[in-house]
């Protein structure tokens, strides 16, 4: 422990054995929450061999805190418990205005509510179960709910504020677009060259445009943009609702008489629905401009053959599909988003849950859904 | 059962505090005694809250000297302001308890991180913190679980966790009904009169500062600095500045 600036007098503590058989403890100086360390080592923590009587004398004390002052008081109950006696003597009267603060008694008692319980593993499963259960039910109705209203804002659009539709636009689009521009030129770049290894073996350079092309617009490119716009705007989202409703601010609006989702929710989820379809349309072209890169820089290809290869490969539907995707992930990235930052109670931590909640769950539904529309668009006829 | 009672604990000297074009305090000057209650007060925006975190160091003014204890904070000494954090506690308006902590582990972080006693004193200690603050029973309730009086108590049973000489309040009373506000007042004298503890306080409550007072000083936005300093119930009655008059009668300047 660090020296304190208040001690000035040091603290000395003496054992007597009188002739009787009881013992003093003499207490001297500065005798605060420093010394306690000193007291607890000179004195052993369980009940203490008990002569006749212990008396603590307190007249050489010059400074008491109410961690000594509660540390004498433990010291004796602990002298009375081994069947004992103790007393207090010679002490001032300032100490014992100290004393007279500490009710040991309330020290001591149960706490109102038991500390973190353990449960067993079993019923760990089952509550974790339950709150899956009861997390899919709120996902559910939230999402529900906002596609009710989603669909009356189609009928009267004044219910949003397009201000804020056109902000979030803006945080979620424009300022995205440098890290989605890096990370899909890059992943172009990375894949032409990774396939070219292979397919340069057998003389097929030239099906690096349309493996790249594939890959970039039908998977890779939504995907990706729809997980950096989860880490991007949906934690933003999250956090931006969580802080509000510990402040009130959600409440606030609610008694205002403004709905909460049509506030604050469907801008976000509008903004990102536009957005995020024009993010990876943008990510698919500059995939393949990557590819060309490569393509162009070391398999000899002319610019002119790697886009005829790309185009003759790259259908509507291609991109009809990968842009529904990516409406759909908008949807899902924004609404929970949303919806993790209402579910927010307490304090700091549970926005930093919520927000890690957000992402988490967002990548997840992505992954899924994806799984969901690659089936699905197999069996389309085109 | 601390040392006497007349010596300065606390001493400001030609305090300065500009934030950008921002002038708030031009030339601030006082000194707080060791062991009494002593009041910041002042209309709203006229600084109160960022003189007392200039005193706590929170702020760096931009001109004078902050001594605690003797030692000039200013300079922002680790080793020594280390030794300055362990002598003050701080209860801030809103309790700024950690959400994710119970109380129980709230006060014991302190006592944890400047003490080497066992986990055992650590629990009586959080215990007997408690009591003193009538929350006994409450160490496992997580913040979010009590009412914001109660938060505001915890709140003061952290900041005297390591028992400290000197304990800062920013506005206590804000925000409470006013039974509890009186209760916390009440609480403040007792702990004072009975640790001995040196008490400062941020308030603009005149109920409180009657009741607790024994120096205080005003501020005023306009003047940036003190404009009167003196026992709150001899100001009351034989202030000459109209300001200060006004103000402990309730009533707004008028030109």
């Amino acid at each position: 422990m660090k020296t304190r600036l208040s001690a000035k007098n040091s603290f000395s503590l003496n054992t007597e054995l009188q002739a009787n058989g009881d013992r003093k403890i003499l207490l001297a100086g500065h005798f605060g929450l420093q010394e306690v360390e000193t007291f607890e080592k000179a004195l052993p923590q369980q009940p203490l061999p008990t002569p006749a009587h212990t008396s603590l004398d307190l007249g050489g004390l010059e400074f008491l805190d109410s961690a000594g002052a509660l540390a004498l008081l433990d010291l004796a109950d602990r002298i009375k418990a081994g069947g004992g006696s103790c007393s207090l003597t010679n002490v001032p009267a300032k100490a014992q205005d100290i004393i007279n603060l500490i009710n040991l008694e309330e020290v001591k008692r149960t706490p109102l509510i038991g500390g973190g319980k353990k449960t067993d593993f079993v019923s760990q499963i089952g509550d974790g179960f339950l709150d899956f259960v009861q997390d899919v039910d709120n996902v559910v109705s939230f999402t529900g709910e906002l596609l009710i209203d989603l669909v009356a804002t189609c009928f009267n659009p004044r219910l949003v504020r397009w201000s804020d539709v056109l902000l979030y636009m803006r945080r979620a689009g424009v300022e995205g677009l440098p890290i989605i521009s890096l990370i899909a030129l890059l992943l172009g770049l990375i894949l032409a060259f990774m396939s070219s290894l292979q397919l340069q073996q057998f003389g097929a350079n030239i099906y690096v445009a349309s493996l790249l092309a594939i890959a970039m617009v039908k998977e890779l490119g939504p995907i990706m943009t729809a997980i950096l716009v989860a880490g991007r705007s949906g934690s933003a989202f999250a956090a931006e609702i969580g802080t509000m409703k510990v402040n009130e601010e959600v409440d606030a609006l609610t008694v205002m008489g403004m709905d909460p989702m049509y506030f604050l929710t469907l801008p976000k989820v509008i903004a990102s629905m536009i957005v995020v379809p024009l993010l990876t349309i943008y990510a698919d072209l500059l995939g393949i401009v990557g590819g060309l890169i490569v393509g162009v820089g070391l398999l000899d290809l002319t610019v002119f053959s790697y886009i005829q290869e790309t185009k003759r490969i790259l259908t509507v539907f291609d991109f009809t599909s990968s842009f529904v995707k990516s409406v759909v992930f908008a949807f899902l990235i924004s609404a929970i988003g949303c919806q993790r930052g209402f579910q927010v109670r307490g304090g700091a931590a549970a926005v930093g849950t919520a927000t890690t909640s957000a992402v988490v769950s967002a990548i997840f539904l992505i992954i899924v859904v994806d799984s969901v529309f690659a089936i699905v668009l197999t069996y389309i006829p085109r | 059962m601390k040392p006497g009672q007349s010596e300065p604990i606390i001493v400001v000297e030609h305090l300065r505090a500009e934030f950008g074009d921002n002038l708030v305090f031009k030339d601030v000057s006082f000194q707080v005694k060791r062991g009494e209650i002593f009041v910041i007060l002042g209309g709203s925006g006229c600084g109160k809250t960022t003189l007392l975190k200039h005193i706590v160091g929170l702020y760096r003014p931009t001109a004078g000297r902050v001594l605690v204890h003797g030692v000039d904070i200013v300079k922002q000494d680790q080793k020594l302001m280390q030794q300055v954090r362990m002598e003050t506690g701080m209860l801030f308006q809103a309790g700024a308890l950690f959400g994710s902590m119970t109380l129980a582990e709230n006060i014991s972080l302190p006592l944890q991180k400047y003490t080497d006693l066992s986990p055992k004193m650590i629990d009586l200690i959080v215990k007997m913190k408690l009591g003193l603050v009538n929350l006994s029973g409450y160490e496992n309730h997580l913040p979010e679980e009590i009412s914001g009086g109660m938060k505001k108590r915890a709140g003061l049973a952290r900041a005297m966790s390591l028992d400290p000489s000197i304990l800062f309040f920013d506005e206590p009373s804000a925000g409470l009904d006013p039974i509890s506000a009186v209760e916390l007042d009440m609480l403040i004298k007792s702990l004072n009169a009975g640790l001995g503890t040196t008490m400062v306080i941020v308030t603009h409550e005149l109920q409180s500062i009657f009741l607790i007072a024994d120096r205080i000083i005003m501020l005023d936005k306009e003047a940036k600095g003190i404009i009167a300093e003196g026992d709150p119930r001899f100001l009351k009655d034989h202030a000459t500045d109209p300001r200060v008059i006004h103000f402990f009668n309730r009533q707004p300047m008028t030109d």
